[in-house]
């Protein structure tokens, strides 16, 4: 293999590399307003990577990730709130919530075959948003606000509180980006990867592949608990119809990952880039911006189903962030 | 007189692979014509593309005077080629008189009624009702012949007929070439088994890796030159 | 007590009449053209707006509107089919999915743009207080039971035309082996475009009856696609009757936990179906 790079990638690297330095540093370069809506970003990065683990290398789609998030949410509230387990520890704790309840769900869903699963787990989503309404003790159908103890554990001011927050969903990307690079690196990600490919090899390179579904599938709830923590945070209430809101942690979610491009790491973060881009532009709009984004999403299945991502590939030598082996089959 | 089907400078590929390069070659009226190969020669391609089922395809493909490399399939059914596909591939949910009438109604309406397909094959009759897929090999070859026949063809391609039956019953499949023949219909037959398609045929077409290598009449060709094309050897 | 189970048992019933309605539709899509659509309770709810819009315009009852709608439906599904998702068929079924989940996302906003968040109903007028006393007590709803007998002849005429007609051998054909029907000529876009174009049929006369029966709002297409989803799965993937059977089981499961409030009914539905679903994956009357 040649070991010259050609001028695109670098400067696809460099761009990436600039990207990741400016999150690093954006507290001190940033006014708050920015802080909020970067934080606000880096959950929707984490709710993207997972969707994609799934939906582009492990074969299930799911349309019922929103209960995760919202069990994260209504989990680190009873840990903060109700149990007054310090904020940091609750945190991880609705992660661990998350990932023992996605045990039964996953016995469920998994159940049922490819785009029948898809229906399933929505339909569990929908019982747990239910269900989180009939509890008395978060507020039932209505909801509750964060109670301020918690929120003064995290900063005296809420300025300090901005900065925390987004630190930690800044840890939490980090840590979803990388950690799901090196799972698609692993032999599961590789066997994952041949699977996709239809390619015979699938069998030989020795993974189960239905374990190897469980597996992402585990893996994708407790950042998605995580995500729903550091989303509670940020909105200061849990209630069944947000924390659970299958438009702000699903659907958005699918649009972007499509949109951006399944089945890549680059995907994800260019989708939930021009997310927040159109966003800007776009929400004063309500209906017409989900509309659009509908439409786009549709166009982009009809032209290039590995989305924009996709389209840019086409004219690069080799992905920005190589996942697999067959990086250079192109 | 023109021939019934012509191929000429006839090319199909398939993403990459070219599964076919260039290759001519005409039928007669009422003649039984073998094309014979080796597992991926380009039989199989060369029907699928006169069924207009091929990947990319480029050349000329007349059928009794025109031109139907661009026809849809249904059209090309109608106008009186029907094939019996290699594997039988009868809709296997579907009850064999369900299976028959399908092929009745895709074809020119004519000729051949579902009685006389019985009358042919008659274990198809004692099932009629049961489904395709609770078939024997040999039955549902025997149908799906029969499914060809009923759209009435000028025209019968049939891929594979031997294919994983025992020699009994495919013997009495092939039983049943005269009384095609008899029927007016021309026959082109793709077969692995040499000898079985050499034994009834008028003239054979041998092809290798895509190309046509050697073709004329089984009588007065060499069987050595002919294993020996059908190997490229 | 014995006798409010009963009742509620009864209304149950003819609730499932309602809900195999949603989910014939679909019980067809997934059966016979082998995807889930993802919009297929928007659709149904767009289709209750437009039957609102032919009453209120024309000024005539909603079962007469259906002279109307059904057709404009049937040619609605066809060309959804025919023009946007045959596109796809064929390749990774994981993409009509998800192109049937961008079309409910644009039904519902263009709703909500078009008609504005509030509820609606369709005007019944004395049908829909009409009931029939079965036995001194136990008063049934005439609309219910209307209902739940079209369902039941819905599901009839549909096995008629799977199982008895030519279409229905073609679709049937088509489902089987899309390759092998190309390969001998017949036209397999063309069929799968008519089998929506059925689904549409039952779709237009479910937004009839569920419009009549309930409120609607442009946000009520996800709750019909989970119902009818789980009709389909309970009754078996592709058994026109275990639909109806796995819609009543859902209606009586909705209604018995419905004596305690809407948030139960809903609760009830889905646990039901859940347990059953562990219980018995391949659904009542499995076909494949």
């Amino acid at each position: 293999m040649l070991r010259s790079q050609s001028p695109r990638v670098v400067a696809g690297r460099a761009v990436l590399v600039a990207g990741m330095l400016m999150l690093a540093v954006a507290p001190w370069v940033f006014g708050l307003g920015t802080i909020s809506v970067l934080t606000e970003f880096l959950t929707m990065l984490v709710l993207a990577l997972m969707w994609n683990l799934l939906a582009g290398y492990a074969d299930v789609v799911t349309v019922g990730q929103h209960a995760f998030v919202g069990i994260g949410a209504y989990a680190f509230y009873g840990f903060a709130a109700l149990a007054q387990i310090r904020p940091p520890a609750a945190i991880l704790l609705a992660g661990l919530v998350a990932l023992a309840l996605a045990l039964p769900a996953m016995a469920i869903v998994f159940r049922l075959r490819a785009m029948y699963l898809a229906i399933g787990t929505w339909v569990v989503a929908e019982l747990f948003m239910l269900v989180a309404g009939k509890l008395s003790a978060f507020g039932g159908g209505s909801g509750v606000s964060l109670p301020l103890p918690v929120l003064r554990a995290l900063g005296a001011r809420p300025a300090e509180r901005f900065i925390v927050v987004y630190w930690l969903a800044l840890v939490l990307a980090a840590t979803a980006f990388f950690s799901t690079w090196l799972l698609l690196r692993s032999r599961v990600g590789i066997g994952l990867m041949a699977m996709r490919d239809n390619e015979e090899g699938a069998g030989a390179v020795g993974v189960d592949l239905v374990r190897a579904r469980m597996l992402c599938f585990l893996w994708t709830a407790p950042f998605l608990g995580l995500a729903g923590a550091i989303a509670t945070l940020q909105k200061l209430r849990i209630s069944p119809a947000a924390s659970f809101s299958i438009i702000d942690y699903t659907v958005f979610v699918i649009f972007n990952v499509v949109i951006g491009g399944v089945g890549s790491l680059e995907g994800p973060v260019l989708g939930t880039i021009l997310f927040f881009v159109l966003r800007e532009y776009l929400s004063d709009f309500g209906t017409w911006h989900l509309m659009l984004l509908g439409a786009l999403s549709i166009a982009v299945i009809l032209i290039e189903p590995r989305g924009l991502w996709g389209l840019i590939r086409r004219r690069l030598a080799r992905d920005l962030v190589p996942v697999s082996h067959h990086g250079s089959r192109l | 007189m023109e021939p019934l089907l012509s191929v000429h400078g006839l090319s199909v590929s398939y993403g990459r692979f070219q599964a076919l390069h260039e290759i001519s070659l005409a039928v007669g009226r009422g003649e039984v014509v073998a094309i014979i190969g080796a597992n991926g020669a380009g039989k199989s391609s060369l029907l699928n593309a006169i069924m207009g089922q091929a990947g990319r395809v480029s050349g000329a493909i007349r059928f009794a005077g025109r031109d139907i490399a661009a026809l849809p399939t249904p059209a090309i059914v109608a106008a009186g080629i029907a094939l019996v596909p290699e594997g039988r591939r009868l809709f296997p949910s579907l009850t064999v008189e369900e299976n028959l009438a399908i092929g009745w109604d895709l074809g020119r309406r004519g000729g051949l009624r579902v009685a006389e397909i019985y009358a042919m094959f008659p274990v198809l009759l004692a099932r009629r009702h049961q489904r395709a897929g609770q078939l024997s090999g040999g039955e549902q070859q025997m149908a799906a012949l029969g499914r060809a026949l009923l759209a009435d063809p000028r025209l019968l391609l049939c891929d594979e007929l031997s294919l994983g039956l025992a020699p009994r019953i495919v013997d009495r499949i092939y039983a049943l070439m005269p009384e095609i023949r008899r029927r007016g219909i021309t026959v082109v037959l793709v077969e692995q088994d040499i000898s079985r398609s050499l034994a009834v045929c008028d003239r054979f077409y041998c092809l290798l890796e895509g190309r046509v290598v050697l073709s004329g009449r089984p009588a007065e060709t060499d069987r050595d030159s002919i294993m020996q094309h059908y190997f490229g050897a | 007590m014995a006798a409010a189970i009963a009742d509620q048992a009864i209304q149950g019933v003819l609730l499932g009449g309602l809900y195999c309605m949603f989910a014939l539709g679909l019980s067809l899509t997934v059966g016979v053209l082998r995807f889930v659509n993802i919009a297929h309770g928007d659709l149904i709810v767009l289709l209750s707006f437009l039957t609102l819009a032919v009453c209120t315009g024309l000024g005539i009852h909603p079962l007469l509107s259906l002279v109307l709608v059904v057709p404009l439906s049937c040619a609605l599904f066809y060309a959804l089919q025919r023009l946007l998702l045959q596109r796809v068929t064929g390749q990774n079924p994981l993409l009509v999915l998800l192109i049937t989940f961008g079309i409910a996302i644009i039904i519902q906003n263009g709703l909500l743009q078009g008609f504005g968040a509030d509820t609606r109903k369709l005007p019944g007028g004395a049908l829909e207080t009409a009931t029939w006393q079965v036995a001194p007590g136990l008063y049934v709803g005439i609309l219910p039971l209307l209902t739940l007998l079209t369902a039941i002849v819905m599901v009839w005429l549909l096995d008629l035309l799977l199982y008895r007609s030519r279409l229905g051998a073609r679709i049937r054909a088509a489902s089987d082996d899309v390759a092998a029907a190309n390969l001998i000529g017949l036209p397999t876009p063309r069929i799968f475009a008519a089998a929506m174009a059925v689904v549409g049929a039952t779709a237009a006369v479910a937004a009839c009856f569920m419009g009549l029966q309930m409120n609607f709002d442009p946000a009520s297409g996800p709750s019909r696609l989970l119902i009818a989803f789980e009709a389909v799965v309970l009754g078996g993937l592709g058994s026109l009757w275990g639909t109806l059977a796995g819609g009543i089981v859902l209606g009586v499961a909705q209604s018995i936990g419905g004596e305690f409030d809407a948030a139960w009914q809903a609760i009830a539905g889905h646990a039901a179906f859940l347990l059953i679903f562990l219980l018995r994956p391949q659904g009542f009357f499995p076909k494949y």
